[in-house]
């Protein structure tokens, strides 16, 4: 079976699907990526996908997994590289990918992940980002 | 003349890939717009890995197609396992019984311009679909 290589490059991990996977090899990067995430410290993962002329439910579904276990182990995960047919056809598919951040290319994902770092060394967004949904929550709540 | 059917047995994830392979290709060939092939060759994924997860396992056909006015390409799906017993509830966006997505059929279904199931419980399903070239 073919493995998807993931490379360590300073506080990132950088994964480049060049590809067309089985199934069976998505759930190992899958596997590969929240062992590597553990062993290596690592803050960031970038996935880039412009090798993929398409992106299935089960990728889908697949990438979302990956940045929900990442964003567990204190890694934050972003998709770069979509090809434009492929986003026009994941929407219409009905997958938007929630929960996972984008960039258009592997330099703008390493400065999206550069810049969540200095934010949550600032210490705002994050917390914030949760007391605001906590106070929403509790004004919901509110007959 | 009629086009040879290209076939395709499908009973691992490999053959999958293969079919995602073929359709491309021949969405190539047949000259549809790159957002066309992607929609198509999408679609052949989803259905091929229903035919191997919820079929058992089945053949997919690929034929290039010519209604007169257009060229097409026509994709059959078909499985002797268990069938669909409620085909609304099965075509419903989010609905599973695989602990996917629930979006292979309903997803698939707008990824195309013709869309025809049958299927008898006990007996099969079979999935037919064709995209037009523009």
């Amino acid at each position: 079976m073919d493995r998807v290589p993931i490379l360590k490059i300073g506080d990132i991990l950088l994964v480049s699907i060049q590809i067309d996977m089985e199934d069976q090899v998505a759930l190992q990067l899958q596997e590969d990526l929240a062992d590597r995430v553990v062993t290596t410290g690592c803050h960031g993962v970038i996935i880039d996908i412009s090798g993929l002329d398409i992106v299935d439910s089960f990728v889908g579904r697949t990438l979302a997994t990956i940045a929900s276990i990442s964003r567990v182990l204190d890694a934050e995960t972003v998709v770069v590289g979509m090809r434009p047919a492929v986003a026009i056809t994941l929407v219409e598919l009905g997958l938007s990918l929630p929960g996972i951040r984008t960039a258009l290319n592997v330099e703008l994902g390493m400065a999206l992940l550069a810049r969540a770092k200095a934010d949550e060394r600032a210490g705002d967004s994050e917390w914030d980002e949760i007391d605001d949904e906590d106070a929403e929550t509790a004004a919901d709540a509110q007959p | 003349m009629s086009d040879p059917v290209e076939r395709i047995a499908v009973s691992t994830d490999q053959d999958v890939v293969r079919v995602r392979q073929l359709v491309r290709t021949i969405a190539v060939s047949a000259k549809l717009s790159l957002v066309d092939q992607t929609k198509l060759v999408t679609a052949a994924s989803e259905l091929a890995r229903n035919t191997l997860v919820y079929g058992g396992g089945g053949t997919v056909e690929v034929t290039r197609v010519d209604n007169g006015r257009r060229q097409g390409i026509r994709i059959v799906f078909a499985d002797q396992g268990p069938g669909i017993a409620d085909l609304d509830l099965a075509l419903t966006d989010g609905y599973t019984t695989g602990g996917g997505l629930g979006l292979g059929l309903s997803g698939a279904r707008r990824l195309v311009d013709e869309f025809d199931i049958e299927t008898a419980v006990g007996q099969g399903t079979s999935i037919t679909v064709t995209k037009w070239c523009r």
